[in-house]
């Protein structure tokens, strides 16, 4: 089993729409953004083709500033590598074209309600170091 | 097309026997399969079985050839991963084979070992069902996820807590005479409410447990039935699958769960039946309140209608339709890659007359099984008959 694919190849595929890691990246900078098809469909990369029509016509738009709580749970019970992050708010926002899940941070999380605007950013885990999409409240930015 | 028969079923008891290896439990549940079905197992031409955690809870792979070889048949052997649905696939692809004529006997079935690994070691396996890179790196866990198709119910339809209560209590109470399930015990709505938050509406009773378990099944075909002159009065008469976005939040409606909707159509129009004629059903309720998304996907409950249905006994050992007469994978136990199997023997013992809930249903004819991966991006739905 090897690999043939010749390293520049890779670069050109991998890049196009960027890596969850790129898309990290960008909502970092405050240039957050999804990918749309040509029949309006929103995604987020990795992606070769809109997973809705398989169009690989994908655009790069920005993401809208705020988004709404869409649904929220306040998880007590949590995976090991969140273990020291609970209690904590987990929620679903809708950006419009699409929608993200993440923690809510700035508020009590009994306190976060559906509904609510509140803007994207990455932080990191109280447990790792690992990034994480994390949203806060509008009104407190 | 070759009608598929139940021959026979098998399962070990539902619980934590955490010495036992997966190949140990399947080969009890395939030896009670064979005996019920008074089939040799010489016979079985093909293996359809389902395992999801093999790889983390006992570093195995390839788990085809080593059920195969538990079971002591000879043949090609395929083990199926559709998350929680891991089974009911198997089983599916059982009953393709038989129909398209490419085997006669098939042994299918499924078998999970969790409990070997502790609650946080579990909950990480349990999370590679989820999308990797937008749920779980972004805190969102099996509960969690459930939990905010709760809520989302809650805000779109109304409902609440003590609506999911109800559920915990009446499938604890169908678990009380089975002799497979992990908890028989009662559990009031008040125990129900006061459980420990797991992951808020969530609580510790409206969660399904961590249980090592295997099922498995003997299925045949009609011809086979008649060659051999077996008792095998249950047929599954449709089969039907559904795929939705592995990720929640690319859903439309997170209060829905449309791929169970599909399968549950095909299975139907397979059949040959509606949902009207569906006297008994076994759903796939990990958490209480994926029992209430699955009898309004199969079409018992308009939207928004289905979670008070314990709640008024219409899903109770005595209601009108009742469900999860076994006590569900929230008392029954929820081995995550033998659920789907061990749903359809649970569904033909029903039906057969031979379960000890089958007296709240002695005139049943039709009976449904769902059984659901994921937050339902995977769904199976199979109608079983039986002949009276």
């Amino acid at each position: 089993m090897t690999d043939d694919r010749d390293s520049a190849d890779e670069t050109a595929w991998s890049s196009e729409h960027g890596s969850y890691e790129e898309w990290l990246d960008a909502i970092a900078n405050g240039e957050g953004y999804y990918l749309e098809s040509p029949a309006g469909y929103g995604s987020l990369p990795p992606r070769r083709v809109c997973p809705h029509t398989g169009s690989p016509a994908l655009t790069h738009k920005p993401l809208p500033e705020s988004g709404v709580i869409v649904s929220v749970s306040v998880v007590h019970v949590a995976a090991p590598g969140f273990a020291d992050d609970v209690p904590y708010a987990t929620a679903m926002i809708d950006f419009g074209p699409v929608r993200v899940s993440g923690i809510v941070r700035g508020r009590d999380p009994v306190a976060v309600k559906t509904g609510q605007q509140v803007r994207i950013g990455v932080e990191t885990r109280e447990t790792t170091d690992d990034r994480l999409v994390v949203f806060r409240p509008v009104e407190d930015s | 097309m070759e009608p598929v028969r139940v021959a026979g079923v098998g399962l070990t008891h539902f619980g934590r026997t955490p010495a036992r290896t997966g190949r140990e439990l399947f080969a009890e549940a395939a030896d009670r399969a064979f005996a019920d079905a008074n089939v040799d197992r010489s016979a079985v031409e093909e293996l359809a079985v389902g395992n999801f955690m093999g790889v983390d809870a006992e570093r195995q792979g390839h788990q085809g050839p080593i059920l195969a070889d538990a079971a002591g048949v000879q043949c090609p052997a395929t083990r199926y991963e559709s998350a929680c649905a891991s089974a009911g696939v198997a089983v599916r692809q059982a009953v393709r084979a038989i129909r398209a004529g490419d085997a006669d006997v098939v042994l299918a079935g499924g078998t999970e070992r969790m409990t070997n690994l502790d609650t946080p070691a579990v909950t990480d396996a349990l999370a590679i069902a989820a999308d990797e890179l937008f749920e779980v790196r972004a805190g969102v866990t099996f509960p969690g996820a459930y939990a905010l198709m709760a809520q989302a119910y809650f805000d779109a339809f109304g409902g609440d807590r003590t609506d999911l209560a109800h559920i915990a209590s009446k499938n604890h109470e169908n678990a009380l005479v089975n002799e497979y399930a992990q908890y028989q015990r009662e559990i009031s709505v008040a125990e129900a409410l006061d459980a420990p938050m797991v992951a808020s509406p969530l609580g510790l009773f409206d969660a399904c447990p961590i249980t090592d378990g295997a099922s498995a099944l003997v299925l045949v075909s009609e011809s086979y039935v008649e060659e051999y002159d077996l008792d095998a009065p249950v047929t599954i008469t449709g089969s039907g699958q559904g795929g939705d976005r592995a990720a929640l939040a690319e859903r439309t409606h997170i209060a829905q769960t449309p791929a169970a909707t599909t399968a549950a159509t095909a299975a139907y129009e397979d059949a040959g039946v509606g949902p009207e004629d569906v006297d008994v059903a076994e759903v796939h309720d990990c958490f209480t309140i994926a029992e209430v998304l699955a009898i309004e996907s199969l079409g018992f409950y308009e939207p928004g209608e289905g979670i008070g249905a314990a709640r008024r006994g219409e899903t109770t050992a005595d209601g009108q339709r009742p469900i999860n007469l076994s006590g569900g994978l929230k008392a029954k136990g929820h081995p995550v890659g033998a659920t789907g199997g061990s749903q359809i023997a649970e569904m033909t013992r029903l039906l057969r007359g031979d379960h000890p809930n089958s007296d709240h249903v002695p005139e049943a004819t039709v009976g449904v099984t769902h059984n659901a991966g994921g937050t339902v991006a995977s769904a199976v739905v199979h109608v079983l008959e039986v002949d009276r």
